[in-house]
């Protein structure tokens, strides 16, 4: 019902590397399943059930926020960059992409690819569509991502892109979602247009209901895009999509309510597909304000949580407990060996009297807008605290507005990250002091010391070593409670046949299940 | 006849006032609600350049009286504007589902009115006995259970076992036949809330006369006593049947957000919750009048009608 | 097909239960109430027990719960047993403690609300037909174009605006029933205030408070309680249907509204848990109401028959 802004979007270019070992053993998939044919079969009506998508989506692709959104811009677009099921990027529109020197970026376009309407994709279409983000009259949800870039401009079949200052990393922001390549018209892209160079070609599309799409003809990858015809239906009643899926009604549907996992695998009229992320739910605390103000305090609730509960009865088990830790299992330099916090009521208690407290009332502001089962989090929390002497006073607040009065507002709420494939972003938006995503508005002097030194080391062992620090300088000083890692959870019609790989890289396949996935 | 058209035309001329309050009270309470336009679009990514430069772009920097204006003038001309969400023309996004909201209610209505009437006139007949016991308990259950409940129950008796789709896939081109097999699941749950009332309110109208002198008269007269509901009883019984008839057919065009929700029927409450949430103010108050207007109509023409029933009442003033 | 059989014995046992009730209030009860008691049909006797249990078990809520209200006792959704009576909820909380504890509140609410809104919406009601003329236009007009909006979706704009506390809730609620309210008693009245006795009243120099409480109040009292029973219940449903929506009571508060929503996924798999606090409103729903019909056949002058 209510539109949940996807906070991971902008900057979350998710596992780029070293998902590849995790996501493969998470995937819950039937013995059959894994052994994937070796030949996807063609054809078929692939129906998708989403829980988002409103009356309301536009159709600019700066404004796009949903995973409805995401579906359906990924089955008609495509970008400069993928990330491959690896985690890897991997050339799409860009067929190769280098710089000598971290600031000039040449992309080179690949030719003879065209859009739906017949058009060649060309250099001057992309730089249209990349300029559509950046700019004083931008209205994009990405545009402050390209304010280092100081020009853009073509060369031959180049495009080459100049940044202010070298950023080894910025190849990765060319795969964000919102950068599809549409046709230019006077050098400017039309943001209500559909047509694009993608896999399939919209047939059909009311907002907030249903998109219709069928297999374009001439898309210029010869092994991808397997349905005749896609259709993307928004159904935001969880029990409506379950019971869809149930009935034959559509194929794929995402968001179960965790609750409801085992009984569905019991029924076994489906497959659910489990995929680990370093995507994280959380609590952040206003460290600026009494009495989160005292890291005893905020220590004191660290062991007042029951983690393993909450991915139990949260998550539905789909899940990983957390140890405060933004940086994930799927990252490159994850402090595994951090001492594990573990549901502690005396130590809570210990903390309490270390702050000079012997009881603490705080308010908990949540809405399940925050994260699915946010409310329920809340709930579970302040059972496991009051057993600590804390009372956590749990405010549930409308899901309508959430972002606007509650996050970042409230001294102490619910909210969610996408993860992020680098540490340096992770940290960088969420954590460094003054960050415009820092959350619980933490400052600590000795992690943006290690921040700003990590980015230019070369010496890999003390890179990981300085990372590691940070972990534990978030894990033990920080101010925001991560109890959890939620998987991507998804279940499928018993033929839709999915690769032996998932992409770990956002949800239902990093979007691409239109185009990696087939029919028995 | 005179004083009829008399009425209708006072209370047209009244039924105008009670939309420009309704389009005030809608706008003023969409302008105290947290966020905008804007700020909602971009969610958690906005910064305030964005939202900045999305308010400008949209004329959202205006101050509230001056936008309500030019809303208002347009609206007056006819013309509803265009969703700022979206950019499409209100019209067009409204036309669709305005019909599928009507659609579904006069499906519902069709069967619950009939249905009502029937059984509040039996149970009327056969006052305090088992069947009025059970018809009066049946309904009073059938509406203390929410309408998300009932639809739920429904689609796992008759959807799970692929009887009737639990989802409604609607299109334009469907002939009838099909419509009304792929909507009859929501058209039921519909009928199940809203029968109770209309039946309750016939069967108490009608024995609230069965003491009348009147009555007693033709009791005594022999006269048998399904021809006494039937003949003397209902036609004075009409007014209050028709009023609650009429305030449930405005309660199935305006207030079934929660049945289109959970059978992904495209109708009107939906469009207009998203544009609530979405603070797409121009969408909001196009549905709210659409909303007000079936039901001043309904309400007027409930009224005629009861006046037209009843000559006493036509010659009051 | 258990729920049928479970109906069916439950309606069984729920008649010689009435009737034992019926004769222990006759025996109770002074000699002037007890004739109304005798003469009373079964239905409504079932209502009063009914309505009798639900406020015990409200007020002896923390005796009667075998666990508190909001503590996680057991894992999630464990099968009736003998500790958990009725099995455990999302998050491992007893199920029938809960419906206890609903029971205070969702039944306080609801009559906070209601008697809210009737006190508010009859007294402007009345007082718009006593008075006429310009505040009656006033008034009335407003109230047409309040009904107007759906009462969810303005219900939803009001609690996004003011917050979702229980007592904004109860207010915002009772804002919109109050306009029902003030319709039916402004036209009930009206049928009133022309009689010759409110003007006899009138002329004998009354004021218009004695005439509301005396003359007008007790004339127009039957349809205002029949609308008493239904808008209770309604409160009920209103609760459930904003929690769909994503407001409605503050967790971990037990409610049945929400406890509705809450379970309500799982009769997709055919597990009746999410049966228990529907019933519960149903129950009273209907007991309420057939009190409320006893009394408006009182009033209405019918003599019993069956």
């Amino acid at each position: 019902m209510h539109n949940k802004p996807t906070r991971n979007s902008v900057t979350r270019r998710g596992l780029l590397k070293g998902a590849t070992a995790l996501g493969a053993a998470g995937l819950i998939l039937p013995a059959s399943y894994r052994a994937a044919q070796a030949t996807p079969n063609q054809g078929g009506t692939f129906r998708i059930g989403l829980g988002h998508g409103n009356s309301t989506d536009g159709y600019d692709p700066g404004l796009w926020d949903n995973l409805y959104a995401q579906v359906f811009a990924a089955s008609r677009h495509n970008q400069l960059i993928e990330v491959d099921a690896d985690g890897q990027l991997a050339p799409e529109i860009a067929e190769s992409w280098e710089s000598p020197d971290g600031k000039t970026w040449v992309f080179r376009i690949r030719e003879g690819v065209s859009f739906h309407s017949g058009k060649t994709v060309t250099v001057e279409d992309v730089i249209a569509s990349l300029n559509h983000h950046r700019g004083d009259d931008a209205t994009s949800a990405i545009k402050q991502f390209f304010d280092p870039v100081t020009d853009i401009s073509a060369d031959g079949q180049n495009v080459v892109v100049t940044l202010d200052a070298p950023n080894g990393d910025f190849a990765y922001l060319m795969s964000d979602y919102h950068l599809a390549i549409m046709p230019s018209v006077d050098g400017r892209i039309d943001p209500a247009s559909t047509d694009g160079c993608g896999p399939y070609v919209v047939e059909s599309y009311e907002p907030g209901v249903q998109a219709s799409l069928t297999r374009n003809p001439d898309y210029w990858k010869s092994d991808r895009a397997h349905f005749d015809r896609v259709e993307i239906l928004a159904i935001l009643d969880s029990a409506a999509r379950l019971n869809a899926l149930m009935t034959g009604q559509v194929d794929l549907i995402d968001q179960i309510d965790p609750a409801t996992i085992g009984m569905l695998e019991a029924r076994n009229v489906a497959n659910i597909l489990s995929i680990p992320g370093n995507a994280h739910y959380v609590f952040p605390m206003d460290s600026r304000a009494a009495p989160f103000n005292d890291n005893n305090v905020r220590l004191a609730l660290k062991y007042a949580i029951d983690r393993q509960e909450m991915v139990d009865k949260i998550l539905g088990g789909h899940g990983a407990v957390s140890n405060d830790n933004p940086i994930g299992p799927a990252n490159r330099y994850f402090h595994a060996d951090m001492e594990a916090k573990t549901f502690d009521p005396d130590r809570a208690r210990f903390h309490l009297r270390e702050a000079g407290m012997e009881s603490l009332s705080v308010d908990l502001h949540v809405a399940d807008a925050a994260f699915s089962g946010a409310v329920d989090a809340g709930a579970l929390f302040a059972e496991t605290a009051a057993q600590s002497g804390i009372n956590i006073n749990l405010v549930r607040e409308p899901n309508d507005g959430y972002w606007d009065n509650v996050w970042m507002q409230k001294p102490f709420c619910a909210s969610y990250w996408g993860g992020r494939a680098v540490e340096d972003h992770m940290f960088t938006t969420g954590y460094a002091t003054g960050a415009s995503w820092n959350d619980s508005f933490w400052s600590n002097e000795r992690f943006d010391e290690l921040l700003v030194m990590a980015r230019s080391e070369i010496n890999e062992d003390l890179r990981r070593e300085m990372y590691q620090e940070m972990q534990q300088i978030v894990s033990f000083e920080g101010s925001v409670i991560i109890p959890m890692n939620n998987n991507f959870v998804m279940a499928t019609a018993q033929n839709v046949v999915t690769p032996e790989q998932v992409s770990a890289n956002w949800n239902l396949d990093g979007f691409r299940c239109v185009e990696r996935w087939w029919f028995a | 006849m005179h004083a009829v058209l008399m009425m209708i035309l006072q209370r047209l001329g009244l039924g105008i006032l009670t939309l420009f309050v309704v389009s005030v009270v809608i706008f003023g309470a969409t302008e105290l609600l947290p966020g905008d336009l804007a700020s909602s679009l971009l969610g958690q990514s906005a910064t305030p350049e964005t939202v900045a430069a999305l308010r400008q772009q949209m004329g959202l920097d205006q101050p509230a009286p001056v936008r309500y204006w030019t809303w208002l003038t347009g609206v007056v001309q006819g013309d509803f504007g265009v969703s700022l969400a979206t950019r499409r023309p209100i019209s067009d996004m409204m036309s669709m589902r305005l019909g599928n909201t009507v659609f579904l209610a006069l499906y519902a209505a069709a069967i619950a009115v009939p249905l009502s009437l029937v059984l509040g006139i039996l149970a009327a007949l056969w006052r305090n006995s088992l069947f009025d016991r059970v018809a009066n308990a049946g309904a009073l259950s059938a509406i203390s259970f929410p309408e998300f409940f009932v639809a739920y129950i429904l689609i796992f008796l008759l959807a799970q076992s692929g009887v009737f789709p639990s989802m409604v896939r609607i299109s334009p081109a469907m002939g009838l036949t099909d419509k009304l097999y792929v909507t009859f699941l929501p058209a039921l749950t519909l009928t199940l809330v809203v029968t109770a009332h209309m039946m309750r309110m016939t069967r108490a109208a009608i024995i609230n006369l069965m003491a009348s002198p009147y009555i007693e008269m033709a009791r005594l007269k022999g006269v048998s006593p399904l021809r006494i509901v039937l003949r003397h009883a209902l036609p004075n019984a009409l007014a209050p049947i028709i009023n609650v008839v009429a305030l449930n057919l405005a309660y199935l065009i305006t207030g079934v957000v929660v049945v289109e929700v959970v059978f992904v029927y495209p109708g009107l409450g939906q469009l207009m919750v998203d544009s609530v949430a979405k603070r797409d103010i121009a969408v909001v108050q196009a549905i709210a009048l659409i909303f007000a207007s079936a039901y001043v109509l309904l309400n007027l023409t409930a009224d005629v009608l009861s006046t037209l029933t009843n000559p006493r009442l036509m010659r009051r003033k | 097909m258990n729920v049928l059989i479970f109906l069916v014995l439950a309606i069984a046992a729920s008649i010689p239960l009435s009737y034992a009730f019926r004769a222990g209030l006759v025996r109770v009860l002074p000699h002037e109430k007890a004739l109304v008691a005798r003469d009373m049909p079964l239905t409504a006797a079932f209502g009063i027990m009914v309505i009798g249990v639900y406020v015990i078990v409200a007020f002896a809520a923390p005796l009667l719960a075998p666990f508190p209200e909001r503590a996680v006792v057991g894992s999630q959704f464990q099968p009736w047993d003998s500790t958990y009576l009725l099995g455990t909820d999302r998050l491992g909380r007893d199920m029938l403690s809960r419906l206890i504890y609903g029971a205070r509140n969702t039944v306080g609410i609801a009559f906070a609300t209601t008697a809210l809104a009737f006190v508010v919406g009859a007294l402007l009601g009345i007082w718009a037909a006593l008075r006429g003329g310009w505040l009656d236009q006033l008034l009335s007009r407003f109230v047409d174009a309040l009904m107007a909006i759906p009462s969810l979706i303005f219900s939803l704009l009001l609690l996004t605006i003011f917050g979702t506390s229980v007592l904004t809730l109860i207010l915002v609620i009772a804002a919109v029933d109050a306009t029902r309210v003030y319709r039916i008693a402004r036209s009930v009245s009206q049928g009133v205030v022309v009689m010759d006795y409110i003007e006899a009243a009138r002329l004998r120099g009354e004021g218009n408070w004695y005439l509301i409480r005396h003359e007008i109040l007790p004339n127009a009292l039957a349809p205002l309680v029949a609308e008493f029973g239904l808008r209770f219940c309604f409160v009920f449903l209103t609760i459930s249907s904003l929690s769909f929506l994503g407001l409605g009571i503050q967790p971990p508060t037990a409610d049945w509204g929400s406890m509705v929503r809450d379970n309500a996924t799982l009769i997709t798999f055919g597990d009746m848990t999410p049966l228990m606090p529907a019933g519960a409103i149903a129950l009273l729903t209907v007991a309420v109401n057939f009190v409320v019909d006893w009394q408006l056949y009182r009033a209405s002058g019918l003599k019993e028959q069956g």
